[in-house]
């Protein structure tokens, strides 16, 4: 093909689809009441997750719970006045693009507030840039404590509204302690870093409390064939595995330990959260235990008014993703509107002021570290779902009687202040 | 004693999986001199082939041999013709080029196959197509019953099955190439295939046929796998792809029997290694074997040595 | 040997002056995507060194990237809260990062010495999986490094890259490019890419020239590295796959196998189509793939070929030569002929 009429396709083809870059991400469903939002000023929020990849899912959700509470906070009238919108970039699980994407969110987008990201490597390339450009940025789901801090010191603009992985990797650590479990073995995805600090953290903390790891195998995310480690473990006779990743690989593990005769429950953490893992589980995977941020069980009415809206609108109950997107875009909602006007400073210093805040995974109170500080749940794996089993609540010993974790705070959603 | 034997089943069981894709890429470059990056991709398309075909009969209620029989055969022709489509417009415009292109193209096609069924729905009926990244369970195409036990260790049936499936087929092919016509035609064609050419061997249609052949090998190798660990996804076949060519290479590239003994041997060498020693490098075995195999032997098991004349 | 010096020197001493003052006038807004854009150029660059000069067809330069980020964070790290004495602290600063790239380029070239010294006896198609096979390799070491943050990666690097730093690393890698292509040496890497087994006749020691150039391609994969992991001030293995490999690939194919300017065009141009695309970014990969693909049934030199800019007709200076007399048969006047 000559030059120039390479030039000239290319030019053709830049030019049509250079049209279509204006077409910004759909905004959220116009509600049935007007509320009193001022028009056309807006606020906007950017959402950055990975929504091609490996871990699409968890992006994916991330964003229908932040679109939830996006309409939710419009159909009570916006905040400070203001209707709320989203914009929503993929960084495709890299965290350059991670980077690149919070970037144009806050200098082009001009968000107001930054949600993101699930995975902690990248919320870690965002974070110094929210904290540069002094926008407030809050992680629904990333639990790495590295992610809020810079260094020794608390990262002024950067929050999250989940718990971190010492305390993730503590509960099941309590929990087995308190099934009575003294060996277990680890299988840990090397490739992750969350399932590595998690894995590391139970270690810790399980040997602390007298138990013994019997044996510490590795996978990678994307492995189809866990036999060989599988195998490894089972003549050292662990009385469970802990297997703290994602529920891709947790659920094919699941089944070729069941086939190779190992009987005991699995353990894991919150990457199991995912209604995958009992399709591709199945048998498998009854009677393994996990920590999560909720459980769809709890019969508090305001989880189950999220469930009802959420299922209403996506025809599926949330998981543990789409749960915490939902209450990190209304803590930022409660926030702006307690905040004494819309710069970055007074906002971030409102988050930082969040205490007690009904969400619908436990009430979140932000500590010194800008961490959320509440209870995780124990959710055991019965009849293909996710049963809820106990409350672990930091610096507490793990409940045995099931109880509901509805928080003493009234059920009913924040309402803005008016303004 | 069960340790070693259970590494032993499962390293059978791994080894049948890379030695049914390797055949494959053996066959391929045998006759192309090309290494066909896309044959991993393939073997995903095969899975998914399955996949899509059970949900249309409805497999998935009801298993039974008839319809797993009909599945995998589905399976393989959909693959066959993949792999014609994939000869005929991205390999053969390109044989008379450098064969740098030809491997930039295969590339470039392997990556369209995985990042293409990434992508999100755009069909929905009767099936979801792409599937998009999520992964998705394979439903059991027939119950086999349960699993055997010898002295402590367990195989499962479907392993068993796959074992025997892929002997079956390497001797099948194995018959193909040295005892009928296209066989010949087709080592003729990987000899010389200009001499080939006028010698009256359609040349076109026995690679198309090598390709078509090679690709329901790899659908037959995607719907076992998937049997057997009922995960599949879109970059399934990146890693058993690249292993599945070190397993070539190790037994020979252009060599049938060589395919199968590489795939067994590197099947048994990643459990080993991983089993006994750390399986934090898993992965980096398959390099390391292939990295050995080419600076010590790089004719690999049951290759000759080749002479390159100028 | 003083021109080529001159030819060596002179783009920085013009250069340096223009990018502070660009440095001055660039938005902050646009700094990450000037950074993607200038780290482009150099991997593409660097990878047309073996790729396109030497027609070796190598898969694994993330890898050395990967060597070379990590290195440099080491360096940037060790050098955190420490003043080099006597000069200030902004001096001290900017001479830490260059020990760090500098760092970064040295074990980067190390890396790329040691995997290019087995590799490099095989051909074509092994070599693509050979090289990819290390850059795996590469990264599974990295993850399973405890000093090397495994798989969380450092943090709390410094942000040391800037457009002056963009600008010099992109300068010093076309500038090695093109030296390298006019000189012997890269004479000998256009005749083992033509013929290796010709220039092999001809004395030129194949394996050796090979070594070198993979080794110098490593050692720029690895600024490159450096250089992205000051600037989103971490570095993680996730940062360094065999996608990232790839994504060069097709920079370097779209540009044209050994033309440097092609490299730096089809580096630009992707940068910018990334960013204007970033709606679409769902099939950013399969765009890349059918690129390839139709490409090389295409147009497999890419845009330039192994030309440079310079050579498109569009350029030339030099007023065509005109039409000799009249030869039987239209032949040219060199053909040789049977009849006198």
């Amino acid at each position: 093909m000559s030059f120039r009429r390479a030039l000239s396709a290319a030019a053709v083809l830049l030019t049509f689809a250079a049209c279509e870059q204006k077409k910004s991400a759909p905004s959220a469903a116009p509600a049935a009441g007007q509320g009193s939002a001022a028009p056309g000023a807006k606020i906007w929020f950017g959402h950055v997750g990975s929504l091609t990849g490996q871990e699409a899912t968890f992006g994916d959700s991330t964003d229908k719970g932040i679109k939830l509470a996006v309409d939710e906070l419009n159909s009570k009238g916006g905040v400070k006045g203001k209707q709320v919108d989203l914009k929503t970039y993929d960084d495709q699980g890299k965290p350059e693009e991670a980077a690149l994407a919070a970037t144009r969110l806050i200098t082009q987008d001009k968000v107001t507030v930054l949600l993101g990201e699930v995975a902690s490597s990248r919320s870690l390339a965002m974070a110094p840039i929210a904290d540069a450009n002094k926008v407030p940025h809050i992680t629904p789901s990333s639990t790495n404590p590295k992610v809020t801090k810079d260094g020794e010191k608390t990262r002024p603009y950067v929050f999250r509204v989940c718990f971190i992985d010492p305390f993730q990797g503590t509960v099941m650590a309590k929990f087995a302690k308190e099934k009575g479990i003294k060996k277990v073995a680890i299988l840990r995805d090397v490739g992750n870093a969350y399932s590595v600090g998690l894995a590391d953290y139970f270690l810790s903390k399980f040997k602390d409390l007298g138990g013994t790891i019997v044996n510490d195998q590795s996978y990678k995310a994307g492995d189809q064939d866990f036999k060989a480690q599988l195998t490894a473990i089972k003549p050292k006779a662990p009385e469970a595995i802990y297997v703290p990743g994602y529920y891709t690989d947790v659920a094919l593990i699941a089944r070729q330990a069941r086939e190779l005769g190992i009987k005991v429950p699995l353990m894991g953490g919150d990457g199991w959260d995912s209604a995958k893992l009992f399709e591709i589980g199945g048998q498998a995977i009854e009677g393994s235990y996990f920590s999560n941020h909720y459980s769809p069980d709890d019969p508090s009415p305001r989880i189950q008014d999220f469930i009802k809206r959420y299922k209403a609108r996506y025809g599926a109950v949330p998981d543990s993703m789409a749960a915490t997107g939902y209450d990190a875009a209304m803590v930022a909602g409660d926030a702006i509107s307690r905040a004494k006007d819309t710069t970055g400073e007074a906002i971030a210093e409102a988050i930082a002021a969040t205490k007690d805040f009904p969400g619908v995974t436990g009430v979140i109170t932000l500590d010194k570290d800008h961490n959320a500080v509440k209870s995780a749940v124990v959710l055991e794996v019965k009849g293909g779902k996710a049963v809820y089993v106990a409350t672990v609540t930091p610096d507490a010993p793990a409940g045995a009687a099931p109880q509901p974790v509805s928080a003493p705070a009234p059920a009913a959603q924040p309402k803005p202040a008016p303004y | 004693m069960t340790e070693l034997l259970q590494h032993l089943i499962n390293g059978l069981s791994l080894g049948t999986i890379y030695a049914l894709v390797a055949l494959g890429y053996t066959m391929v470059y045998g006759v192309l001199k090309l290494i066909n990056f896309a044959h991993g991709d393939v073997y995903m398309v095969g899975a998914f082939a399955g996949y899509y075909l059970g949900a249309v009969i409805g497999a998935d209620r009801s298993p039974n041999v008839g319809k797993a029989a009909l599945v995998t055969i589905g399976a393989m022709a959909i693959c066959g013709a993949l792999g014609f489509v994939v000869e005929r417009f991205a390999y053969r415009p390109l044989r008379h080029r450098a064969r740098l292109t030809a491997l930039i193209t295969a590339i470039g096609v392997s990556f369209l196959l995985e990042f293409g069924f990434q992508l999100n729905p755009l069909l929905r009926a009767p099936v979801e197509f792409p599937p998009g990244p999520a992964p998705r369970f394979f439903p059991a195409l027939v119950d086999l019953g349960p699993p055997l036990e010898p002295l402590g260790a367990t195989v499962q049936r479907i392993d068993i099955l796959g074992f025997v499936v892929a002997i079956l087929l390497m001797l099948a092919l194995q018959w193909i190439v040295y005892r009928t016509r296209f066989g010949v035609a087709m080592r003729a064609v990987s000899f010389d295939p200009q001499v080939a050419g006028l010698m009256g061997i359609p040349v076109n249609r026995i690679i198309s046929g090598t390709f078509v052949l090679g690709s329901a090998l790899a659908a037959a190798a995607g719907i076992i796998n998937a049997s057997s660990r009922p995960r599949i996804e879109p970059l399934m076949g990146l890693m058993s792809g690249l292993k599945a060519f070190v397993a070539a290479v190790l037994g020979g590239i252009g060599s049938v029997p060589g395919a199968m003994a590489g795939g067994v041997v590197l099947g048994l060498v990643e459990e080993f290694v991983a089993g006994y020693t750390s399986s934090r490098y898993r992965d980096a075995i398959a390099f390391t074997v292939l990295i050995l195999v080419l600076l010590v032997r790089p004719e690999g098991l049951f290759g000759k040595g080749q002479v390159e004349k100028v | 040997m003083i021109r080529g010096a001159f030819r060596s020197v002179l783009p920085f001493v013009v250069g340096i002056p223009l990018l502070a003052i660009a440095q001055a006038f660039v938005p902050q807004a646009y700094f990450l995507w000037i950074v993607t854009i200038g780290v482009n150029v150099v991997l593409a660059v660097s990878l047309n060194v073996v790729n396109g000069f030497t027609g070796q067809f190598s898969l694994g330069h993330a890898g050395f990237m990967a060597v070379g980020a990590y290195t440099a964070a080491k360096v940037s790290l060790a050098f955190a809260g420490v003043r080099i004495v006597g000069l200030p602290e902004v001096v001290s600063d900017q001479l830490a990062f260059a020990f760090a790239l500098a760092g970064g380029m040295g074990a980067a070239a190390l890396a790329g010495f040691l995997v290019g010294m087995p590799s490099l006896r095989l051909r074509g198609d092994y070599l693509a999986i050979v090289t990819l096979g290390f850059g795996e390799i590469i990264r599974s070491l990295i993850e399973n490094t405890t000093v090397l943050g495994e798989a969380l990666g450092l943090q709390g690097l410094p942000k040391r890259t800037n457009v002056v730093w963009i600008g010099v690393s992109a300068l010093a890698t076309i500038v090695m490019a093109r030296r390298l292509a006019v000189s012997t040496q890269g004479r000998a890497l256009f005749a083992i890419r033509e013929d290796e087994i010709a220039a092999e006749a001809m004395g030129v020691d194949t394996t050796g020239y090979k070594v070198r150039a993979f080794t110098i391609s490593a050692a720029y994969a690895g600024l490159a590295g450096g250089l992205v992991g000051h600037s989103i001030q971490m570095v993680t293995p996730a940062m360094f796959t065999f996608i990232r490999s790839i994504e060069v690939v097709v920079m370097v194919v779209l540009g044209g196998l050994g033309s440097v300017t092609g490299s730096i065009l089809a580096a630009v141009v992707l940068g910018i189509a990334i960013e204007a695309f970033r709606n679409f970014q769902e099939y950013r990969m399969v765009v890349y793939a059918l690129l390839l693909v139709v490409l090389m049934l295409l147009r497999p030199q890419g845009i330039l070929g192994t030309r440079e800019l310079w050579d498109l007709r569009f350029f030339r200076r030099v007023p065509r030569p005109r039409p000799l007399a009249a030869t039987p048969g239209g032949a040219s006047p060199t053909d040789v002929r049977d009849e006198p």
